[in-house]
């Protein structure tokens, strides 16, 4: 086939194309991400009994805005990591803005404590749950988000793995908040990282494998 | 004029018949594929000096991943930005295959180049695509058979094919991206 008759061929009867499908496919893929790590939590977990109660306290909701904060910057390197030839600009920075926050909250938190409740501050009773819980209830959202990105174009297909990854973590750390107790900043700048980071490697290695075009 | 003034002509033009194309004209589209043609067939050829039998191939290929990708573009974009992202990892895919892994560089490049200059002498492609079509299964090829190369209605096509008019449209749109994927395994 020669060039001339491919392109007659690609350009005969070529439709318009929706504009928003992008957001809207991917608006998909966390509607089934929530929906998923909803039942997962609701099966294995359940929500604190606390909760009324903790959602009095001002840490509670930094320990919400510091995924959420997360799930934003890895949203916008989600939609730009799509589509070839959009540079992530400042998206890096805005990734390591909470995480460096939060550190910093933590290095403060830590260094005002006495030394004997430090262990407690960082390792909390939970620190070998966390970040499984945190992995396990991001996948139904790495799975779609994968299945997501298929569709469109990502020219780097590891760094593209790794933002819907750390998409997914952030929005299973944001679910599983609800569940766990622990409130110490130590506690979260370190576990719910590790957890967050668990699909963000996942997907920085399955991306050049399964997002291939 | 000089390669910025060059490029930047080539980018308002193809980017108005590219929106255009994607909001349903097809002349519009027929135009943006036959020019970016040329400029991809000069941008691959200054980068493919060590294998130009490849050339035409790559044109072929890069061509029908910007139809399958169409979707992607974003018009508040730099056409430049984007055709040049396709061509690149389309190059640098072919590149990775031919030469090893250890030969693996990334080219030098300068983002306009993508659509600085043109070459409207197609060489014969080495690979076939009409071939490899109709390796593609019936629900596919039949529907890119009828309307995308005799040229029928979507209406026709699923008349001939007993097929539904969405199976029709959905069969044409994975057939071209199972043509891009049977493309990349042959290499």
């Amino acid at each position: 086939m020669k060039t001339d008759e491919l392109i007659t061929m690609l350009a005969r009867g070529a439709d318009a194309v929706e504009p928003d499908a992008l957001r809207r496919r991917y608006a998909t893929a966390l509607g089934w991400g929530a929906f998923g790590a909803t039942l997962l939590m609701a099966i294995m977990l359940g929500v604190r009994p606390d909760l009324g109660e903790a959602a009095r306290l001002p840490m509670f909701w930094v320990k919400l805005a510091f995924p959420a904060a997360l799930f934003a910057g890895a949203l916008l390197a989600t939609l730009r990591l799509s589509r070839p030839g959009v540079r992530l600009g400042r998206v890096p920075a805005a990734i390591a803005a909470p995480v460096l926050a939060m550190w910093l909250l933590a290095a403060v938190v830590l260094f005002g404590a006495a030394p004997a409740e430090r262990g407690q501050l960082v390792f909390g009773d939970t620190w070998a749950d966390c970040p499984l819980y945190v992995a396990i209830l991001s996948m139904p959202a790495f799975g779609a988000l994968l299945w997501a990105m298929k569709g469109y174009a990502p020219t780097r297909p590891a760094l593209a793995g790794a933002a819907a990854g750390l998409l997914s973590g952030a929005g299973g750390a944001l679910v599983y908040a609800l569940h766990c107790p622990e409130m110490a900043a130590p506690f979260l700048g370190i576990w719910y990282l590790l957890g967050i980071l668990i699909p963000t490697a996942l997907g920085a290695m399955l991306g050049p494998r399964l997002l291939r075009w | 004029m000089d390669k910025e003034g060059r490029a930047s002509a080539a980018e308002n033009r193809l980017r108005d018949l590219l929106v255009r194309g994607l909001a349903g004209e097809v002349p519009a589209y027929h135009a943006f594929l036959k020019e970016l043609s040329a400029h991809l067939r000069a941008f691959l050829r200054g980068r493919l000096a060590r294998l130009p039998d490849e050339v035409e191939d790559l044109v072929q290929e890069t061509l029908l991943a910007v139809h399958n990708q169409r979707h992607t573009y974003d018009a508040a974009q730099p056409l430049t930005a984007w055709v040049h992202a396709i061509a690149r990892y389309k190059l640098v895919d072919l590149l990775r295959r031919r030469a090893g892994r250890s030969a693996l560089h990334d080219p030098l490049d300068d983002e306009l180049d993508v659509l600085a200059s043109s070459d409207n002498d197609a060489a014969d492609a080495r690979r076939d695509l009409a071939r490899l079509l109709e390796r593609l299964p019936d629900r596919q090829r039949l529907p890119i058979v009828h309307m995308k190369l005799e040229g029928l209605s979507v209406v026709e096509t699923a008349r001939r094919t007993g097929m539904s008019e969405s199976a029709v449209k959905v069969g044409v749109h994975r057939g071209l991206k199972a043509l891009a994927a049977m493309i990349r395994r042959e290499r």
